[in-house]
């Protein structure tokens, strides 16, 4: 099963490769890790994509709790959560392309926000899902370049991840 | 007081208290070196390889309830560290390793004798610390002792650059140390406690499984309290040993894959297990699936959550410090309307009583030829039960913890978690330099003891007057077992030729060297070595090079699928 676990860890050194560092020591899978320092720059906020049974989710969460540095943890995937992703694509846009991947940006409430005589970079945010379609609905030979940031997660409501 | 980075480092080790610092010198560490020379308070033991020093830290941590100490410098100093410091780590050891580094500047530079020490010991050890900052060396050495000796024990390091000890600032020691993102959960949950004191007393096969974390939070007198008052069977793993005296009737011996039948059994079809501070090993429990067959319901008590559920599914756990949760039970049960079942404990005694009968632990004596069974058994004797026993890895370690009956805890010092061959007289350094004049026996083989056998020279300096008991099979016998088991008795690489005569090599360092051929002059030999109160002698035994360790439970089977001897294959 699919799992989004947000922690706060202290904005220290090293502190990114402890929790790497125990993914890769433990065979836990990471499907994406995205960090930075919250509005108290003291600490980071991570949101890490993981899957497993709920013995290895259980000892995941253990884990990280254990790591000196880790404030906190929540499996926020385990109620009403939102998750987020950006991502940005660089498309050729010449010719009757150009018009076509306007076009598609605008179905999918993207952004374009660089442009030049050939290209065009598309500036998009939403779940994996979306992100997903917007590349899938794409000839794949216009694609240039894609580059996406990972998954940022919230739970809903008045769940908050504080200290 | 203004201080330089160097003399604030000792410093903080006088503020801890510290009576001992095991190290090795070197270009980085310099500083702390001409700090600690100025000094009186805290003595250097001056090893003759680093991993021995962070071995001989933790012999002295095991052995008394204080954090060991070591000092190497950076680059190889701090890799030869690696080995002790992984040690620690696997049996929750509380240690402070302090290790040079190159100037800051100099950090990422390819330095000479550069490494990223952090980097390499991160997965091994409970946390370390980069101090980049004079001002934060007292805090973050204050710390590390902390978290080295709360929560579950473990191993911290600190890499300090050498810049870093020659800049100077006032010096402070912090009285407390708080961390928002570090509480270790030390009382237990009350509600959790009832269930499990309810269950407990429920119980119709009740059975308790003591480990390591008795011993590392002191509390054998909790548990034996516990124990007498319920009266139920008792098994302590190889890292518990000591926790329960093993000379109480109550007391089944250890579990697992060299433990007694009786307390696998016990184990296995228990209907109330009680783990304390254990962490159901695969070299306790085997098969985890061949374990789970036989329902039971199971109480487990441990500081660390991530211990629990982990290998076995629980039913009642509880988090927190065995001491707290142990009196909090006995206070329970203390104060509980309902006794123990007696007729189903009666039954279940006489139950374990017939599997007690079965004497796994017997074995073949011999006038002709010494079995190591045999020597630690008169070991145990000649010592009246109350020394200090360290050991190494192999067949010699499984015979000590079997034969020799350790009725206090703190006593009985090993590698269990990593299992590192070598070990054995440094962890001896440290107990006999923690426990002047009491008898310290270091039990382990030809091969071992080679492994750390450059120590001999330290304890020369130091005057450690241990006794070596070598229990020489001229194998890799721990090997040997398995291949001659499991791998049709070929015996590839498990024998070493051209083994040095150790008791010449001993009175090379200026000890004393016997060799013991005939199982007559065993317990002579013992005797003359204990009487002999400032040398240290080295006992070389040559024993049967073919004995095996038995009961034994091979890798992957079940609790109940027991080798008893030879005769069972
Ligand atoms: C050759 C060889 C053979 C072996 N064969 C056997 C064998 O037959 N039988 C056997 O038992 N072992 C055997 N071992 C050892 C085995 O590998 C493990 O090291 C050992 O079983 C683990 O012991 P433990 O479960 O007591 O846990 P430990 O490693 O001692 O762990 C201690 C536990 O206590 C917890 N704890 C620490 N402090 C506290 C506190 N204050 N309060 C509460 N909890 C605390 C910790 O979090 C941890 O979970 C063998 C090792 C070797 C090298
Ligand atoms: C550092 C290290 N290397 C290898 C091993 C694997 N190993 C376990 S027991 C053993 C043999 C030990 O031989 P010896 O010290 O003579 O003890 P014996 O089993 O003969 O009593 C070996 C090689 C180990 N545990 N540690
Ligand atoms: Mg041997």
């Amino acid at each position: 099963m699919r799992h989004v676990i947000s922690l706060l860890i202290e904005n220290e050194a090293g502190a990114l490769s402890r929790v790497s560092g125990l993914f890769s020591a433990r065979g836990y899978n990471i499907e994406s890790l995205t960090v930075a320092p919250t509005e108290d720059s003291s600490m980071s906020r991570m949101t890490i994509v993981t899957s497993g049974s709920d013995e290895i989710i259980e000892q995941i969460t253990k884990q990280l709790n254990k790591l000196v540095e880790v404030i906190k943890v929540v499996d926020i995937s385990e109620s009403a959560h939102i998750e987020r992703e950006l991502m940005l694509v660089k498309v050729r846009a010449s010719g009757k392309d150009r018009e076509e991947m306007k076009r598609m940006a605008e179905i999918f409430r993207a952004h374009i926000i660089d442009v030049t005589e050939s290209s065009y970079v598309i500036e998009l945010t939403g779940n994996q899902r979306k992100l997903d379609a917007f590349v899938g609905a794409i000839e794949p030979e216009l694609i240039l370049e894609t580059v996406r940031s990972g998954i940022s997660g919230i739970g809903r409501g008045d769940r908050v991840l504080k200290l | 007081m203004v201080l330089t980075g160097a003399e604030i480092v000792i410093r903080c080790l006088q503020e801890e208290k510290v009576e001992y610092v095991f190290g090795y010198p070197g270009g980085a560490v310099l500083y702390i070196y001409d700090a600690l020379f100025n000094q009186k308070q805290v003595r250097h033991v001056l090893v003759r390889h680093e991993q021995a020093a962070v071995h001989a830290a933790d012999g002295f941590a095991r052995s008394t309830e204080t954090v060991g100490v070591a000092l190497v410098t950076s680059g190889p100093g701090a890799t030869n560290a690696v080995t002790g410091i992984a040690t620690a780590y696997c049996d929750s050891i509380p240690l402070v390793i302090i290790s040079g580094q190159v100037p800051t500047a100099a950090i990422g530079q390819d330095a000479f004798q550069e490494v990223d020490t952090v980097g390499i010991t991160r997965p091994c050890v409970k946390h370390n610390f980069l101090v980049k900052d004079v001002h934060d060396i007292a805090a973050t050495i204050k710390k590390a002792f902390h978290l080295a000796k709360t929560g579950r024990p473990g191993p911290v390091l600190v890499d300090i650059p050498k810049d870093v000890t020659m800049q100077k600032c006032a010096f402070q020691y912090p009285e407390n140390v708080s961390m928002r993102s570090y509480n270790p959960v030390i009382k237990g949950h009350q509600g959790q406690i009832r269930k499990a004191v309810q269950l407990l007393l429920e119980a119709k096969r009740p059975m308790i499984y003591a480990g390591g974390g008795i011993v590392l939070s002191d509390a054998a007198e909790q548990l034996t309290k516990l124990t007498r008052l319920l009266g139920y069977p008792i098994t302590t793993t190889l890292m518990g040993l000591g926790g329960y005296p093993a000379s109480d009737r109550q007391y089944l011996g250890m579990p697992g894959m060299h433990g007694t039948y009786e307390a696998n059994m016990s184990m296995h079809f228990s209907d109330v297990l009680l783990a304390v501070g254990s962490r159901f090993d695969d070299r306790v429990i085997g098969n985890p699936a061949h374990f789970a067959e036989e329902p039971r319901k199971i109480i487990h008590v441990d500081i660390d959550p991530s211990s629990i559920s982990k290998r076995v599914k629980v039913d009642v756990p509880i988090v927190g410090d065995l001491k707290e949760v142990l009196d909090e039970m006995i206070r329970q049960l203390e104060a509980a309307p309902t006794r123990p079942d007696a007729d189903a404990l009666g039954a279940w005694w006489k139950q374990v009583e017939e599997w007690r009968r079965r004497d796994c632990m017997k074995f073949k004596n011999s006038d002709e030829i010494i079995k190591p069974q045999f020597v630690v058994q008169k070991l145990w004797e000649v010592t009246n039960g109350d020394a200090f026993v360290t050991s190494d890895v192999g067949q010699h370690q499984m015979w000590a913890a079997q034969y020799y009956r350790f009725d206090k805890p703190r006593r009985w010092l090993n590698s269990g978690g990593l299992g590192t061959m070598g070990v054995g007289l440094p962890y001896a350094m440290g107990a006999q330099l923690a426990h002047p004049g009491a008898p310290v026996a270091c039990v382990t083989g030809e091969a071992s003891i080679q492994m750390c056998i450059q120590e001999l020279s330290t304890c020369k300096q130091f005057r450690l007057p241990i006794k070596i008991v070598n229990l020489n099979n001229r194998y890799l016998g721990m090997v040997r077992q398995w291949q001659e088991l499991f791998h049709g008795e070929r015996y590839s690489e498990s024998y070493m030729d051209s083994l040095p005569d150790f008791a010449k090599l001993a009175e090379a360092c200026g000890h004393v060297g016997l060799r013991i051929d005939k199982p007559s002059d065993v317990e002579g030999a013992l005797r003359e070595a204990f009487a002999r109160k400032n040398d240290l002698v080295f006992l070389d035994f040559q024993v049967d090079q073919t004995e095996n360790v038995y009961p034994m439970v091979q890798g992957g089977k079940g609790l109940t699928e027991m080798i008893l001897s030879s005769e069972d294959l």
